[in-house]
């Protein structure tokens, strides 16, 4: 059965990482990401585990948990699961659900071929890498 | 006459909405519990929606007359992805005995009567003909409004099925009809036809038209997704793509990957069809003479939001605790193909077969089970597994275990690791054993991995802590070789006595 997702398309259009996204490219991503719900205290990525996906937050809030210890708290439009994807290895951390928490999925398998088609995606995404990556160099420093 | 049918309204502990292949596995099991429950449907027979869809009448799961296991045997439940799940042997694999034995997909009409059957056979009493009309919640319990009057219980049971057409908000498109509403194919002979959506509600149109349409235009974002592909059987099947072949040998119907902008009725007849090319600038405008919206089906929750029932998929689906109990109003559960909501690990973006027979059945069993314990204090009784038993028995099931092909990544089957003695923990949701603390414990499950190969996945759970360890995979499937018993008694040691 089919599952177009017009309205979807419309919350992908306010997250910044879709943000230069046409309207036919938009109803596209709408149909390749899946929705989920997660409850309070939920795991969405798991420490360890294969097959991991790429995960957008709709709505809601979750920790990224490294061994019991809550490291960043993730919001609206942030995403998590691109590393383990990107290196092919399982995640070096948990991400946990706080309070209800939806997200947009993409499957591991596809998010190669979703940026490669999608180049600005991909430079928002690198942009939102650096981001975290100069935090952390902050941080330490 | 009248006052035969089971269930008046009033009380009751527990009260189960539907009556297709979901509400009777549901029913089935809560009874061989020893849960008191009544049925009501609004259907005039046991599984109502088998008497519409397919459309063109046979389904797209098989059920295999001759099979690597025997008939009626739980490994064979594998190969039979339509039987509901019995107990006794003459309640089991029971479309197979309906079928013909020309074709391994059964017609409409054979999964029907293998429906009808069961519930005979099994005795499972339904109030047909009374429909659900509304909800309240106070204090506790639920008041379902039908009309035959008020059902008042403190657990509820949907099993509503997916069954209301649905469409996606595109101007004009409101107008067209929808796959449920499909004209007899004689109507579209020598026509052009428009199909909205690329599963398989649209590539069963268009392999139906073949033979009589004109040229057959399937559209809709994406391309399509193909199950051999995907590895899922969510994806367009197999038995289905002629109309795929003609499209990628030029043979006049095609597939476009395109947003429909608009949906425009013309004057004299038919349909102007405006799209967007999505992996490209360039805008279509197509004249046809027909458009279907095969655009799929939603969950008819009715008052359920209003209630607080969370929702999401655009309303599509409650959101679901992986028991498939609502997450806002306990007490209500689903069964069916409203369990897909609960999406379980999706390991490399294949999802469980909630969504059909084939794994809401297994779900069905489970939420029963769950019910039984968490409401009505029914304790399972755990069978004892000796330690020298416990490899084989684990091999055993990644090789056979119907619960776990059918449902991969999703069901798993559970040792229980207490130093008291170890013991069956049977079927759960994989996400709850790898999410929940508790003893030591093991389980296995059935995935398959990024290449398509199938794998046996173990999940031990030592000190309160689950890893994931893949076993190798076999090219013929069967788990129970050297190597594989190797690899889990090295894994399994210190429980090995």
């Amino acid at each position: 059965m089919d599952e177009e997702l017009h309205d979807l398309a419309q919350m992908l259009q306010s997250i910044t990482l879709f943000a230069d996204l046409s309207h036919a490219e938009l109803e596209a991503a709408a149909h390749t990401f899946g929705e989920e719900w997660f409850g309070e205290g939920q795991r969405v990525l798991r420490q360890g585990f294969t097959g991991t996906g790429f995960y957008v937050i709709a709505a809601g809030e979750a920790a990224v948990r490294l061994n019991g210890k809550d490291i960043a708290t993730l919001g609206r439009g942030d995403f998590f699961g691109e590393i383990s994807i990107l290196l092919g290895e399982p995640p070096t951390a948990d991400v946990v659900s706080l309070g209800a928490l939806r997200c947009l999925v993409l499957p591991g398998p596809a998010l190669k071929d979703f940026l490669e088609s999608h180049p600005k995606v991909m430079y928002r995404l690198l942009q939102a890498v650096a981001m975290r990556l100069r935090n952390t160099l902050l941080w330490e420093s | 006459m009248g006052e035969l049918r089971p269930f008046p309204p009033g009380r009751y502990p527990l009260v189960v909405v539907g009556s297709g292949p979901g509400g009777l596995q549901t029913s089935y099991c809560l009874s061989r519990l020893g849960v008191t429950h009544a049925v009501i449907s609004a259907d005039p027979v046991p599984g109502g929606m088998f008497q519409r869809f397919p459309i063109f009448q046979r389904l797209i799961s098989w059920t295999k007359p001759y099979a690597p296991a025997e008939r009626g045997s739980r490994a064979y439940e594998w190969y039979d992805w339509n039987s509901l799940l019995g107990e006794e042997k003459d309640h089991r694999a029971l479309v197979a005995g309906c079928m013909d034995g020309s074709v391994y997909f059964p017609s409409r009409s054979e999964m029907h009567e293998g429906l009808n059957l069961f519930a005979e056979r099994a005795g499972i009493q339904v109030r047909y003909g009374c429909v659900w009309e509304s909800t309240r919640h106070e204090e506790g319990q639920f008041t379902l409004g039908t009309s035959d009057g008020e059902y008042i219980c403190e657990t509820v049971v949907f099993a509503i099925g997916t069954t209301t057409p649905w469409k996606p908000k595109v101007p004009g498109l409101e107008d067209v009809p929808h796959y449920a509403e499909i004209k007899p194919l004689d109507a579209y002979r020598n026509k052009e036809v428009f199909i909205v959506g690329k599963r398989n509600s649209g590539f069963e149109l268009a392999d139906a038209m073949l033979p009589v349409a004109r040229r057959i235009i399937l559209a809709s974002p994406t391309r399509a997704r193909i199950s051999v592909v995907e590895h899922a059987a969510v994806g367009a099947r197999a038995r289905y793509l002629q109309p795929y072949e003609d499209h990628v040998f030029g043979g006049g119907n095609v597939l476009l990957d395109v947003a429909i902008d608009r949906v425009e009725r013309l004057a004299s007849s038919g349909y102007r069809v405006s799209a967007s090319q999505t992996s490209g600038s360039r805008k279509l405008a197509l004249e046809v003479d027909e458009v279907i919206a095969a655009t799929g089906f939603t969950t008819p929750l009715q008052d359920l939001p209003k209630l607080g029932v969370a929702i999401f998929s655009e309303g599509r689906l409650p959101a679901l605790t992986r028991f498939w109990e609502s997450v806002s109003v306990p007490g209500v559960y689903f069964a069916g193909s409203t369990t897909q909501a609960a999406t379980g690990l999706n390991k490399y973006g294949i999802p469980s077969n909630s969504a059909a027979v084939q794994g809401f059945r297994y779900n069905a069993r489970v939420l029963a089970q769950h019910i039984a314990e968490k409401r009505f204090g029914i304790k399972r009784i755990h069978t004892g597994i000796g330690p020298s038993g416990l490899v084989a028995h684990l091999l055993a099931e990644a090789t056979r275990a119907p619960e776990l092909w059918n449902q991969r990544s999703y069901l798993a089957s559970v040792v229980d690791l207490s130093e008291s003695g170890m013991s069956n923990g049977g079927i759960v949701p994989l996400a709850h054993f790898v999410d929940t603390a508790g003893p030591d414990a093991v389980a296995v499950a059935v995935e398959t991995d990024l290449t398509g190969d199938i794998h046996p996945a173990i999940y031990l759970r030592r000190s309160g802590r689950v890893e994931e360890h893949m076993l190798g995979s076999d090219p013929l499937h069967s788990f129970e070789t050297i190597d594989h018993q190797r690899q889990l008694e090295a894994l399994l040691k210190p429980y090995l006595g």
